[in-house]
């Protein structure tokens, strides 16, 4: 909402002009200045110039020397230009030597590629006029009447300084919409006294009854419905005073009848429809709700299809001719040959309004007001008076009378307003007085709860004590209607720098969750194993999720931003394939990153919502799946993932390695566990079983994956299932004694068919041994001479250790040969000869 | 003196005689084989020293134990340069063993180089404000990212109809009803989630990430992080808010830093405000939105405004970063460059506006 401060001063004359001080007023009374322009400030040393002569610059392509006469009867002026749209005999902006131009650039007797420059030729945007600044300014003599050569352009022009404010003005004030509006806030602010103009133009002895009648079907739709007759209307083109104003503030001038009506609507909110009373004989204009699918071409050319719901204005065979409060319809269009006008106000039902312009994706300067709410009550009639008054300045009459009918109003009801509620609310000290002043400021109707009378002009009464309010709300803000929303206006004007600052102070201590911290230690051991975190996009392509087999659980947006990449991820790989391949192709191959990022998998049975959970994973470009289960061990251990009762390390946290690609492609488990796997490598990936449940995957990117994504080499991946990994109902190891006695390390090596997993071999060793073993390494694998074909040998290191007593040889040998027979019972693994 | 005595007196002579030479030769000796030599031939089984010690038996009284005293002597005496040899020595093999062991710590191999990786620049940010917060006395909640209409709008009390809903231009999702469930807007829903579940008094931030319908540009990301606060109790006021975000704005950013509230609307908020802080040029920059809680917030989530009174607040992380760092593209923060990401390994303490 663009303003200018010549318009606030026609309604608030003694605000100054200190538009520094007035953008902070502004500002602080919840109308925030975006933006602010001086404009019409012409640089003293601007002077009239005329074109005698064009001629090539010798040396220059870009540049032509032009011959200036500045009215000083001196020589002419050459000046270096690089604009070519003047002709010989145009009048143009000279800037002479010396003048400081609004960019700060001080203009210089130059030498230009060797020819001298006595000044500059200006443009519209060099002189802050305008936003032209492809070529030299022409001024038209129309415009500057007599002026004579070298008078300044300011007089020349009769241009005045003004600011010009573009400011954000919030759904909750559909009063500051407008000048008039803004003007008021400035008032209250400045405890100045603030009264709408009174407007009267005559009317004639023609009564508007005789010739318009109006009827609301739906008093839900619309509130107000006002008419009146123009008569003697010659369209053609406006004042260029008025269509200054509205070019300034942003709207384009059409014609006299529109111009009027959005400068009205400018400077007091309510906007206006001209319908043209030829197309309209019987005068009769009706309001209704439309059916779905009806239609109307609107005043921009586009047909539009309506929903049942959108509010129109009908004529008296129910022909659509407008949107109600949005667009009028191109049939009633006024044109050159309009000469009555049927002047429609109203006051639309705001969600209505909203709805049409939400389904229709179509919104208008009037739709933007009547969806914040308009003023039903005396602005209207303001409104049509101001109309009338400046359209008879170009011949037009206006008949008596106003034609209306009326629907459903916003209930104006007096709100009681508790003062020590809004202290209580503010933190503030205010008497129940100085609440009262400031809402009577901004024409709220402010008085005591018993015997008082409503008041609107806030002189009646006085208030001494602190009992409740009874506050009337103006109908010029249809967002107010609770105590809580008058306990803002009282901020508001009392202003938000005046509130004090007390820090809260919580009862109970602040913390993070035991998830909280341990996700933070995640971080810290993947950043201390040398991993970089990262936050990709969420969004995934059809193709991507083709490729990973996982497209039928995604879920898709329905409005993606590309439509590229429809789908929320289900896992993070596929937005660390597209990191690595970024970092190779910037010829970054070795990059190790981690992630802590959602997932969106399908809702569960009876939810709306996803299964969204939170994962980890971890990227180790150009490295092999062992890489990936090191990282995962070291969480393990950071994590204390064994159990307490175990006395093995790590081992309740295991790896089920999955065979993704068995003999039997139709087998339906299979299916489910390639896509439970997507993008894995059939061979080279497991399952992370903790606590008996699948929490994760850990392995390498499939290189099908890897090729379609364009990442060169291997990749070692782990994803976890983070908020199951970090239950915090996970059992924390107790304290353990730590034996006085020595061990005995006794190594043994297995050979194992390839089939047998080692994790299978650990938990036989597990199960058989005894509780005298406290670790169990793997620390040698050999394939090749003295082992048979698909199969290696695995050597164990085991420790026996006792809390008590120095183990005897029987006892080792015992625990060695029931390890021995557990291997060769559960996997069919023989002790390597 | 018969011949045996002359022959004994010799011998001891000669003992004490070969400990002086021998001390000298020691003193020079850089050999430790030499020196065990040397020990071993005057002070071994076989040495002048047993031979010596044998003759005292043939001297005379008077003189054996004037005799005796020399042997002993002179052993100790050669004990002596035998140790003090034998340190010197050690010494000066420690010393070339340390030449033959010198290490040019300056060649640092690839292979050998220990990278540590680096947080994510929004982490750290996220940390950073986690702790302010918890050090004032705020737990930190979470929730999800896919929200229901009715959490992300509804209960916040933006109806279907509100001028509001379509400037958060939404991503929805294809579950239940059109537009029923979406991609959330804004961290808010965390609010209502939190009031639901737990009965005030509540002291949270929610930080966490956000969506809109953006195309990614230098300044916008479809995905950004937000962190709210939300603070119910009882008589908590505008000054509270005011305060609290001061402190916040002090502690994040220095105590030089002001802070200022301006109007503002948001429909879950009332009244509602921006806030601003100070930069050194004197100039204010835009940082959030705070208010106290809506009456009708409160009642959606079963909260009774007439008992319980609260404010809330929220800002982007994604700014603060930038702000920060001067990020001149924030797509930076999605693009997972490492020599974007690896800048960045020491955490965020100071912030500079």
């Amino acid at each position: 909402m663009k303003v200018l401060l010549s318009w606030l001063r026609e309604f608030v004359p003694d605000i100054g002009d200190d538009h520094a001080m007035l953008g902070d007023v502004l500002s602080g009374l919840g109308l925030n200045v975006e933006e602010v322009s001086l404009v019409g400030v012409i640089p003293d040393g601007v002077v009239l110039g005329r074109v005698v002569a064009l001629r090539p610059h010798p040396n220059a392509d870009k540049m032509q020397l032009v011959d200036v006469e500045d009215g000083s009867g001196g020589d002419v002026l050459q000046v270096c230009c690089g604009a070519f749209n003047m002709a010989v005999g145009d009048l143009i902006p000279l800037a002479r030597v010396g003048t400081v131009m609004p960019n700060g650039m001080q203009v210089r007797r130059a030498q230009l590629r060797g020819q001298v420059s006595n000044g500059m030729c200006c443009s519209e945007a060099e002189l802050g006029l305008g936003s032209d600044a492809d070529g030299i300014m022409i001024l038209d003599r129309k415009i500057i009447g007599e002026a004579e050569l070298g008078m300044s352009l300011e007089q020349a022009l009769g241009v005045k300084p003004d600011v010009l404010w573009d400011l954000e003005v919030n759904p909750n004030r559909p009063d500051a919409m407008c000048v008039m509006g803004v003007a008021r806030d400035l008032a209250a602010k400045f405890d100045l006294a603030f009264e709408p103009p009174v407007w009267s133009p005559e009317a004639t002895a023609e009564s508007a009854a005789d010739v318009a009648s109006v009827k609301i079907s739906d008093p839900t739709l619309c509130g107000r419905f006002s008419v009146r007759l123009l008569r003697n209307v010659t369209v053609g083109e406006s004042p260029s005073w008025l269509a200054d104003r509205l070019t300034a503030l942003g709207m384009r001038p059409i014609n006299n009848i529109v111009d009027i009506s959005n400068y009205v609507m400018l400077e007091s909110g309510q906007p206006s429809h001209a319908f043209d009373l030829a197309c309209i004989p019987d005068g009769r204009l009706q309001i209704r709700r439309a059916a779905a699918g009806e239609r109307l071409v609107t005043l921009d050319g586009a047909e539009r299809v309506l929903a049942e719901g959108d509010g129109v204005i009908t004529d008296s065979r129910d022909r659509i001719l407008s949107i109600a409060g949005v667009m009028g319809g191109a049939s009633t269009e006024i044109s050159s040959s309009t000469t009555d006008v049927l002047l429609e106000m109203a006051w639309w039902d705001p969600p209505s309004i909203s709805r049409t312009v939400k389904r229709l994706n179509l919104s208008s300067e009037a739709a933007t007001r009547f969806r914040r709410g308009t003023d039903w009550g005396e602005n209207v009639d303001r409104c049509f008076n101001r109309f009338a008054q400046l359209a008879a300045e170009s011949g037009v009459t206006l008949a008596a009378g106003t034609v209306e009918a009326w629907g459903d109003l916003p209930d104006r009801t007096p709100v009681r307003v508790r003062p020590s509620r809004i202290n209580g609310l503010l933190g503030t000290e205010l008497e129940a007085s100085d609440m009262s002043k400031h809402l009577r400021s901004i024409g709220f109707g402010v008085s005591e709860n018993e015997g008082g009378t409503v008041t609107g002009d806030g002189n009646a009464l006085d208030y001494k004590g602190s009992g409740d309010l009874r506050v009337a709300i103006p109908t010029w803000r249809w967002d107010v209607t609770t105590e809580t929303d008058i306990s803002e206006e009282v901020a508001r004007l009392h202003g938000y720098e005046n509130i004090g600052r007390t820090v809260v102070v919580s009862s109970k201590a602040g913390g993070l969750s035991p998830y909280q911290k341990d996700r933070r230690l995640v971080r810290d051991v993947l950043a201390g194993a040398g991993c970089d975190e990262i936050q990709p996009m969420p969004f995934v392509s059809v193709e991507m999720f083709k490729l990973l087999r996982q497209h039928g659980d995604a879920i898709s947006v329905t409005n993606p931003v590309d439509a590229e990449e429809p789908f929320l991820r289900t896992s993070l790989l596929l937005g660390h394939l597209k990191a690595v391949a970024y970092n190779q192709r910037h010829f970054n191959g070795d990059v190790r990153f981690f992630e802590i990022g959602h997932v969106y998998l399908p809702p569960l049975e009876g939810q709306l919502l996803p299964d969204e959970r939170e994962y980890l994973a971890v990227t180790l470009a150009g490295e092999e799946a062992p890489a990936a289960v090191a990282v995962l061990d070291l969480l393990v251990e950071a994590f204390d993932l064994c159990a307490a009762e175990l006395s093995v390390s790590s081992l309740n946290c295991e790896l089920q390695q999955i065979q993704a690609i068995r003999s039997d492609q139709s087998n339906g488990d299979d299916a489910t566990v390639r896509q439970r796997l997507g993008g894995l490598h059939p061979t080279r990936c497991a399952e992370v079983v903790l606590n008996d449940r699948v929490v994760g995957v850990v392995g390498e990117a499939d290189p099908a994956v890897l090729e379609a994504c364009g990442v060169e080499g291997r990749m070692a991946w782990l994803e976890l299932d983070l908020i199951q990994v970090l239950d915090p109902k996970r059992t924390r190891s107790l304290y353990r004694p730590v034996s006085k006695y020595p061990p005995s390390d006794v190594d043994l090596a297995f050979v194992v068919p390839d089939t047998v997993n080692a994790a299978q071999v650990e938990r036989a060793l597990l199960e058989a041994a005894s509780f005298l073993l406290t670790d169990l390494q793997l620390f040698d694998v050999y394939r090749g001479a003295g082992i048979e074909e698909r199969s290696r040998s695995l050597t164990y290191r085991l420790r026996f250790q006792a809390l008590d007593h120095t183990l005897t040889d029987a006892e080792v040998a015992e625990a060695r040969q029931a390890c021995i027979d557990g291997v060769a019972r559960r996997t069919g693994g023989k002790l390597r000869a | 003196m018969d011949a045996h005595t002359e022959r004994a007196v010799a011998d001891v002579s000669a003992f004490v005689e070969a400990v002086t030479e021998t001390r000298k030769y020691l003193a020079k000796v850089s050999d430790p084989d030499r020196i065990d030599a040397a020990e071993s031939e005057l002070l071994g089984r076989k040495s002048l020293l047993v031979l010596a010690r044998r003759q005292l038996g043939n001297l005379p009284s008077d003189i054996r134990k004037q005799a005796g005293r020399r042997v002993n002597e002179a052993r100790d005496r050669l004990q002596q340069a035998v140790d003090e040899a034998r340190s010197r020595v050690k010494a000066e093999l420690r010393v070339q063993s340390y030449e033959t062991d010198r290490l040019d710590l300056t060649e640092r191999l690839i292979s050998q180089r220990q990278r540590r990786g680096s947080l994510h620049l929004i982490t750290q940010a996220r940390d950073h404000l986690e702790d302010i917060f918890v050090g004032m006395g705020f737990t930190v909640a979470e929730g999800p990212e896919v929200e229901s209409a009715w959490y992300n709008y509804e209960a916040l009390n933006i109806p279907e109809w509100h001028p509001a809903r379509g400037s958060f231009d939404t991503l929805f999702v294809d579950l239940g009803e059109p537009e029923e469930v979406m991609l959330r807007s804004h961290n808010s829903p965390v609010q209502i989630r939190t009031m639901e579940a737990c009965e005030p008094p509540i002291y949270i931030v929610a930080p966490g990430r956000a969506f809109r319908r953006d195309t990614a540009d230098a300044t916008h990301l479809p995905t950004f992080n937000q962190i709210e606060g939300l603070v119910v109790d009882h008589d908590i006021t505008m000054a509270d808010l005011a305060g609290t975000v001061d402190e916040f704005v002090k502690a994040f950013f220095g105590r030089e830093v002001d802070c200022r509230l301006r109007p503002s609307h948001f429909p879950f908020t009332e009244p509602s405000a921006e806030f601003d802080v100070s930069r050194p040029d004197g100039s204010w920059l835009e940082l959030g939105g705070c208010g106290m809680v809506h009456p009708d917030v409160l009642r959606n989530c079963e909260v009774d405004p007439e008992v319980w009174q609260g404010f809330a607040f929220g800002f982007g992380i994604d700014r603060l970063v930038a702000i920060r760092y001067q990020l001149e593209d924030i797509r930076e923060l999605a693009n997972s460059d490492v020599r974007f990401l690896r800048q960045f390994q020491h955490p965020v303490r100071e912030v500079l506006l």
